[in-house]
């Protein structure tokens, strides 16, 4: 577990670089450790990281097929968004742990 | 002691060669899990696993249950190979089977390859079972690439940190 500081805020993370504790989570955050990834996030990928956290602190199970169909994005533009590993990526981002699911 | 270096998976051959439920979707599960992690991933269809690409049966596959001894019945109890010989018992289990998967957000067939594809994976049949078959390019799924022999199938698992992986 490691302490990082994005935008001013003092950030926990696992090792792996997932956020332990989503109520640190902002935008700036975001976009400071997306940038650590090579991406400037947009506000499309925003709207996507919005949706997974409401998906995920309602508690579901949080999959590729969920995002593709959840109107904010299909599955083709979740991978443009995201490219390489869009969902580890998007997960990270979006301050909420890594995805449990195999699909 | 030297620290090793890690040299993660480029790309990922998967072989589907049954026709049975449960290994197509090891398959595609494979795949698209692969997918979402980056690397390139080329599905390789043969005999049965055909089935799984062929648009007339690609969502309606089906399970053994007939001497599969690892099958149970609900609450663990063993699953007697006579029962599974009753005539709608294998369709029953089958669509059993399919609708856990549902419960599980793993998509039927079509939309599975579907999502594979979208994420940049491929699809290939194999010429000799398609032959075997008698089908037709057109009988196979839109998304499917080509029609290869087994020796174009050598020429793209080429290259560094490459597996080739058969269910």
């Amino acid at each position: 577990m490691a302490e990082k500081t994005y935008a001013g805020v003092t950030v926990n993370m696992d090792d792996e670089g997932y956020m332990t504790d989503a109520s640190q989570w902002t935008k700036e955050v975001a976009a400071e450790i997306a940038k650590e990834d090579g991406l400037d996030l947009t506000d499309k990928h925003f709207d996507v990281l919005e949706f997974i956290r409401e998906k995920v602190s309602s508690g579901a199970t949080l999959t590729i097929r969920a995002i593709g169909k959840s109107g904010h994005t299909d599955i083709k533009g979740f991978y443009k968004l995201f490219p390489g590993a869009p969902l580890k990526k998007a997960t990270k981002f979006a301050g909420v742990p890594k995805p449990s699911s195999c699909v | 002691m030297s620290e090793e270096k890690k040299h993660p998976l480029k790309k990922v051959i998967i072989v589907v060669a049954k026709g049975a439920i449960e290994d197509v979707y090891a398959g595609l599960v494979m795949a698209n899990g692969a997918v979402m992690e980056g690397i390139e991933t080329k599905l390789f269809f043969t005999f049965f696993g055909l089935d799984a690409i062929t648009k007339k049966k690609m969502n309606h596959l089906h399970t053994s249950t007939v001497g599969n001894p690892a099958m149970t019945m609900p609450g663990g109890i063993p699953f007697p190979t006579w029962l599974g010989g009753i005539p709608g018992i294998e369709a029953a289990v089958s669509s059993m089977m399919r609708k856990q998967m549902e419960d599980l957000d793993i998509p039927p067939v079509d939309e599975f390859i579907e999502m594979i594809v979208a994420g940049g994976g491929e699809l290939y049949a194999c010429k000799l079972a398609v032959d075997m078959f008698k089908l037709k390019k057109e009988d196979l799924h839109d998304d499917v690439i080509d029609i290869i022999t087994v020796g174009d199938f050598y020429e793209m698992s080429d290259g560094q940190q490459t597996q080739i992986i058969f269910t």
